[in-house]
């Protein structure tokens, strides 16, 4: 898959929120982060976009430059759960990374998220600081094998960790951050990303 | 304790010259927010056969966008709206209906005021601190 960075300095990046207050943000966000945006209130609304929502058949030119996807998961009508998985399952569309933001912070749901491929889940209220670490995430391109990075898992529990949300973990989460599954790079001490507290 | 959190000031960072409303803009949009789902709150509340998961659906709506904005003593009334909502206790339900129209009508005073302010002190030709 050619990195972003190849093809282009400027992201562009398809929002999904149906709060007119979390989309305004978002986008302004995103802006003040030199990306493109295209915000949208619903599921329905970024399949047409896409041109996935079986109606036209051709999708817009714009569309197809869309290098991310920033969805909310709680949502009427389709989640950002089931809009990630019709994403997912587009030929096209399928290495987009996708980014799940939400005001829960459910283990059970972030984990579904990922295993279905979301490239991250950002708890709500997003921060400046977020959108320039997925930025510089997204731009140097490096590739999920698949959503259940350890990468994630560590973003997650840093960031759960300093909102003091007291979180009961189980045993097999805090064994997948010890896997040996870890890719290489973040074991350099150039890694931006903070080590995890161990529980 | 604070009608604002530190979600508040990050707000301001995203304020600059090519978007020098934003916080008002935001705070305009939630402010439309509050009231439509608020309405939607008591009309929910009452029918005679309360649908909770309506009113919840509402509740958790207001606390995201509160939580958005920073408006920490509403969103903390939603927390607690939830439990009424899941445990399908009517009376609780409009007790903390009272109490978050009456931290949302606090809140939206306070920071017309301070908008005001801020306007008056930027048409004087002088700055406001972000901090």
């Amino acid at each position: 898959m050619a990195t972003v960075a190849e093809c282009s300095k400027e992201l562009h990046v398809l929002a999904v929120d149906d709060s007119y207050v979390d989309r305004k943000l978002i986008e302004r966000l995103l802006q003040i982060s030199s990306c493109k945006v295209t915000a949208v209130e619903s599921g329905t609304r970024a399949l047409q976009y896409l041109g996935l929502d079986g109606e036209q058949s051709n999708v817009g030119f714009d569309a197809l430059k869309v290098n991310l996807i920033i969805t909310d998961y709680t949502m009427p009508g389709m989640t950002g759960y089931e809009l990630l998985k019709k994403i997912k399952e587009s030929s096209v569309f399928r290495e987009v990374p996708v980014v799940i933001m939400s005001s829960e912070d459910v283990l059970t749901q972030i984990d579904s998220c990922l295993e279905e491929g979301a490239e991250e889940y950002i708890v709500k209220p997003v921060k400046l600081s977020d959108v320039k670490r997925l930025k510089d995430h997204i731009m140097r391109g490096e590739p999920q094998a698949n959503g259940k990075s350890g990468l994630l898992k560590r973003k997650l529990i840093d960031d759960i960790q300093a909102s003091s949300v007291p979180l009961s973990f189980s045993s097999s989460v805090a064994c997948d951050l010890e896997s040996s599954q870890l890719p290489s790079s973040l074991s350099s001490p150039n890694c931006p990303f903070k080590r995890p507290k161990l529980l | 304790m604070g009608y604002v959190d530190d979600q508040f000031s990050q707000l301001h960072k995203l304020q600059d010259e090519s978007s020098p409303d934003f916080v008002v803009e935001v705070a305009s949009l939630f402010f439309d927010d509050a009231e439509k789902l608020i309405n939607s709150m008591a009309r929910a509340l009452e029918q005679p056969c309360v649908d909770f998961k309506q009113v919840d659906s509402h509740v958790h709506q207001l606390k995201g966008s509160s939580s958005s904005i920073g408006a920490l003593r509403v969103k903390n009334v939603c927390i607690a709206f939830r439990s009424f909502c899941d445990a399908q206790n009517r009376e609780g339900c409009m007790r903390c209906l009272q109490q978050v129209s009456h931290e949302y009508t606090m809140l939206k005073s306070k920071l017309q005021t301070l908008f005001r302010m801020e306007q008056q002190i930027l048409a004087a030709g002088g700055s406001v601190p972000l901090e």
